[in-house]
């Protein structure tokens, strides 16, 4: 029935799962991508549901890449159809010459199908209806049949999708055996009655390596546990909520006094982001590493006492999960629309440092390196993070620790260096870095105790309406801003193999996507030097990069390209030379969007000029 | 802005507490709120407490949120870190300073604006959660620092200084704090010191969310005819229910009072509360009772002071959490940090 040649490609593919919110698929889906990685091949899926717990449309997308290209792709190639309300849009998201599976119980009219994709009816609820009594269980075997169904279609080994149901249902025999059933049942039918496998196939191969497959939340809330964080205040908010969750797992496990079973942590959720984020700044006022997690409203609400942070110089860490805004916007698409909000973040002139990891592994590293940052400047460091990183699985690199490293708490005046009578003023710049030393409440009888407060005050923390005293002040807190370009993490920089007058910076989930697309713009034969960024102030190298290059490109997912606004207000550069690559849909950007991007303007300035092509 | 500097010279033969510190030594900066404020004399109340209780000024943290109220921390225990932080946000602020270190007594100055208005739902949510600290809120039903408008505890009906009359409900912490489930209730009058140092003492003693709602008359804004927080009209209106007195170690503050009238109070820490009831019938350990109580004075106009309600046996939130000992701020990464073996072993189930 096809009149197009059916898709055929060994371990580089897309498969979409469309499912229903709240029916118990995600578990299933989640169990194909990983028995694909048991395979050696690496996986990228994610995750697109909506702000929703039961009804709506939800799907599941998996790009099986031997090559290792963990951004998203674009395109399906097979589309495993289970929902009706979407059936239209599903089928014809497919790509030509690609295949359609789907619960072939009841029959369909040929006009809901397309000529140019192979159909793949299984009757799920058939087979599903013969074999259980249930409902619930109807419902979530349903999912493990056609499961197993696909791994007769891709040629998948069965034994590796075992293994895996076993590692999720140790201890729990009934259950494990009824779902290793439930696999067959699928996997039986579909080698009895269809032609398996199809074009799509996983082969066995070695490509994932000592890799490991986690959310970047989760990576941000270990990140936390390892560096140190004892208070962590949070108001529920998609796409962070994880974040907290997942940091009250790691503590359960990992800061539970042994011997008293007590708690080495306190977590407490607010009654909304302004009592998260004081909860946080108390703490750190106080000595203890303390952080929130939140998106885009939350930060709206916190930033008040983002501002006291800055001005007070109160340690602070905020991880932003970014999420599409204005406003609620999409509250579970992805975005990086929150540079400028948190760069800037509240009233007065202020200044903020913001971290931006471009996987899980780097959310880990950051998140750590986070609280000896905020320690060390007295302010409120970011993490920013987005949807696709932080809810979504992603392949990356083991965590590392090294056991030597002690925290770095910064500069804190301590009851002996009062006593050897130090000279202690709160906001008196010692070592021209523009950081002052801080005292811990409770620390000395007669000495070291100070008025912490919002409004101007002098070096020795006395209250001061002096022209004179607040711009000195203001200006000890821009020279400390300077100190931190020093200290955070470094833009990396990837040259082209052949000397290019054009450079392309880009940073944060985007990384994925640009890395692979540096390859399909040099098939195009566009050489690119790139920048990663990985924090803000801006190192000196970013200036640099900028004056070696005639035009850059400037990769980002916000309408409005702030982070190539937030270079050239720091940098004080043409903005012309700046060339803005924007995607927002609340998608995740892909290499096939920055490649034609680019490749188009690429294009577009090496047309010949009027003036030579005449004469 | 306080131009003077405050002497530090005193009397030599000042007394002297238990800890060998003079009254001054529990003083700040010098008030610089209008003269005959009533928030100078919670200030005082409150220097006199410390002093009697023997407190290391150190070892509290004073914290405040914004307005007339939250400046006066500056105005005691010079010694002490203090925190003048965000409009109606000290409850929170408070809450994660106390789980950074459960050792320090925190002492938390609000005013009415800054908690029945801004700070309404952190005043809320703070003492539902039991959070170890002593909460006063100066309370003069007007928003001084901004010139005379109307707070969220002034009393309907009542006028304002250029003869506005209020419209709106008033709230009263009191009765929002009974209800919250704070384990320390009280209300009493800046002008009636004898009533307010030994309920500030009993309040830090106290184990849980202790909260004084003080009557603080504003003598700029709020204190002329038609006002019902002016020290005319709480003098003619106070209902005392009990006067109290804290006993402490071997050197009770005061005890003068007739056997038969007076209540022991046994507190989590050892220290008991002296009750001399004024109301024979008042039960500071019904919650229910000091609600109904309450709501019948109030509808009678009589603002009731006094200890409406003590739990001795509270929990804090450091209960409820189960956290350790050992103040969080204290720990380092040797304690902290899961460390590089169990981060493999993480890894490991990740595969």
């Amino acid at each position: 029935m096809s009149d197009k040649k059916p898709i055929s490609s060994v371990n580089d593919f897309v498969v979409r799962f469309a499912n229903v919110n709240g029916s118990g698929s995600a578990s299933a889906n989640e169990m194909f991508a990983r028995a694909i990685l048991r395979h050696g091949v690496p996986v990228s899926p994610r995750n697109i549901f909506p702000s929703n717990i039961q009804g709506l449309p939800t799907w599941y997308e998996v790009r099986v890449t031997e090559d290792g290209h963990l951004g998203a792709r674009g395109g399906v190639d097979m589309m495993v159809a289970m929902n009706p309300q979407t059936w239209d849009k599903d089928v014809a998201g497919i790509e030509p010459g690609g295949y359609l599976f789907y619960d072939s119980t009841k029959p369909m009219p040929s006009t809901k199908f397309r000529d140019d994709i192979t159909v793949i009816g299984v009757p799920l609820t058939a087979i599903t209806n013969s074999t259980y009594t249930d409902p619930r269980q109807r419902q979530l075997f349903k999912n493990i049949i056609y499961l197993g169904a696909l791994s007769a279609l891709l040629d998948m080994d069965p034994k590796l999708i075992e293994q895996l149901i076993g590692e999720q249902y140790k201890g729990k025999e009934k259950l494990l055996s009824s779902n290793v059933h439930a696999l067959h049942l699928g996997r039986d039918w579909a080698l009895q009655n269809l032609k398996c496998p199809t074009g799509l196939r996983v082969k066995k191969s070695d490509k994932v390596g000592d890799r490991i497959f986690i959310e970047g939340n989760s990576a941000a809330a270990l990140g936390a546990v390892y560096g140190g964080a004892t208070v962590c205040a949070w108001y529920p908010i998609t796409p962070s909520s994880s974040v907290a969750e997942a940091f009250t797992a790691h503590c359960k496990k990992y800061r539970h006094d042994p011997e008293t079973g007590k708690a080495k942590y306190a977590i407490v959720q607010g009654e909304d982001e302004l009592a998260s984020i004081g909860i946080v700044i108390g703490a750190s006022w106080n000595g203890a590493r303390a952080f929130t997690a939140t998106s885009g409203p939350g930060i709206s609400l916190m930033t008040e006492f983002i501002g006291l942070s800055y001005f007070a110089e109160i340690p602070a860490v905020i991880m932003n999960i970014q999420r599409a805004g204005p406003s609620t916007g999409m509250p579970t698409r992805t975005q990086q629309c929150d540079i400028i909000a948190c760069a800037y973040a509240s009233h007065g002139d202020t200044k903020h440092v913001l971290l931006f990891p471009e996987d899980p592994a780097e959310a880990f590293e950051f998140a750590a390196a986070a609280f000896d940052l905020a320690e060390r400047l007295q302010t409120t460091i970011f993490l920013m993070l987005d949807l696709d990183i932080g809810m979504n699985h992603r392949l990356c690199r083991p965590l590392k620790w090294d056991d030597a490293k002690q925290y770095d708490r910064g500069k804190v005046m301590t009851s002996e260096m009062l006593e050897e009578g130090r000279d202690f003023g709160r906001y008196l710049d010692v070592d021209g870095d523009g950081i002052p030393y801080r005292t811990y409440p409770g620390t000395h009888p007669t000495k070291g105790s100070y008025f912490t407060r919002g409004t101007s005050r002098d070096r020795y923390a006395r209250y001061s309406e002096e022209g004179s005293v607040y711009a000195d002040n203001m200006q000890r807190l821009m020279r400390k801003f300077e100190t931190a370009q020093d200290l955070v993490p470094r833009p990396l920089q990837a040259n082209a193999e052949r000397p290019t007058k054009y450079g392309v910076i880009y940073f944060g989930s985007t990384t994925p996507a640009m890395d692979e697309a540096i390859g399909l713009l040099e098939a195009r034969g566009h050489q690119l030097d790139r920048l990663r960024i990985r924090a803000f102030p801006f190192h000196s190298s970013v200036a640099s990069f900028l004056a070696e290059h005639d035009f850059v490109y400037v990769v980002e997912q916000n309408r409005d390209s702030q982070l190539r606004q937030l270079i050239v207000n720091e940098n004080g550069i043409d903005p012309v030379r700046l060339v803005p690559i924007v995607h927002y849909d609340g998608s995740p950007i892909t290499a096939r969007f920055i490649a034609k991007a680019i490749g188009d303007h690429q294009d577009h300035l090496k047309v010949t000029p009027l003036r030579k092509a005449v004469s | 802005m306080t131009y003077i500097a405050k002497p530090k010279f005193h009397h030599p033969g000042l007394k002297k507490n238990e800890l060998g510190y003079t009254h001054r030594d529990y003083e700040g900066k010098i008030s610089t709120l209008c003269a005959g404020c009533g928030h100078d004399s919670i200030t005082a109340s409150i220097i006199e407490a410390c002093y009697e209780l023997s407190i290391e000024p150190h070892r509290v943290a004073k914290i405040s949120g914004i307005g007339c109220s939250s400046k006066t921390p500056d105005y005691f225990l010079g010694n002490s870190h203090g925190f003048n932080s965000v409009h109606g946000r000290m409850p929170s602020v408070l809450t994660g300073a106390n789980l950074a270190n459960r050792d320090l007594i925190y002492l938390g100055v609000s005013g009415d604006g800054d908690s029945a208005s801004i700070g309404f739902g952190q005043f809320a949510h703070s003492i539902r959660r039991g959070v170890n600290m002593t909460y006063i809120v100066e309370n003069n039903g007007v928003y001084g620092l901004t010139k005379g408008q109307f707070s969220a505890t002034a009393d309907r009906g009542s006028k304002s200084k250029k003869g506005v009359t209020n419209t709106d409900n008033a709230i009263d912490l009191v009765a929002i704090a009974l209800q919250l489930g704070a384990t320390f209730v009280a209300r009493s009058f800046s002008g009636d010191k004898t009533q307010l140092v030994p309920l500030i003492a009993a309040a830090i003693r106290h184990k849980g969310a202790s909260f004084i709602d003080v009557i603080s008359p504003c003598i700029a804004f709020n204190n002329h005819a038609g006002s019902t927080k002016s020290f005319d009209y709480v003098r003619e209106h106070n209902d005392a229910v009990n006067r109290l007195d804290v006993l402490v170690g071997r050197d009770p503050i005061a005890v003068d009072y007739a056997p038969g009238t007076v209540q022991m109070v046994e507190q989590h820490d050892g220290s008991r509360i002296a009750l001399r009831k004024i109301d024979a019938d008042y039960d500071p350990h019904d919650r229910l009772g000091a609600q109904t109580f309450l709501q019948k004075h109030a509808a009678k106009g009589q603002i009731v002071t006094g200890l409406l309600y003590v739990d001795p046996d509270a929990e804090d939130l450091h209960e409820h959490l189960n956290t350790v000992e050992t103040p969080l701020n204290t720990l380092e990464a040797d304690t902290l940090c899961p460390g590089s073996a169990m981060l493999d072993k993480f890894n490991a189930s990740l595969r």
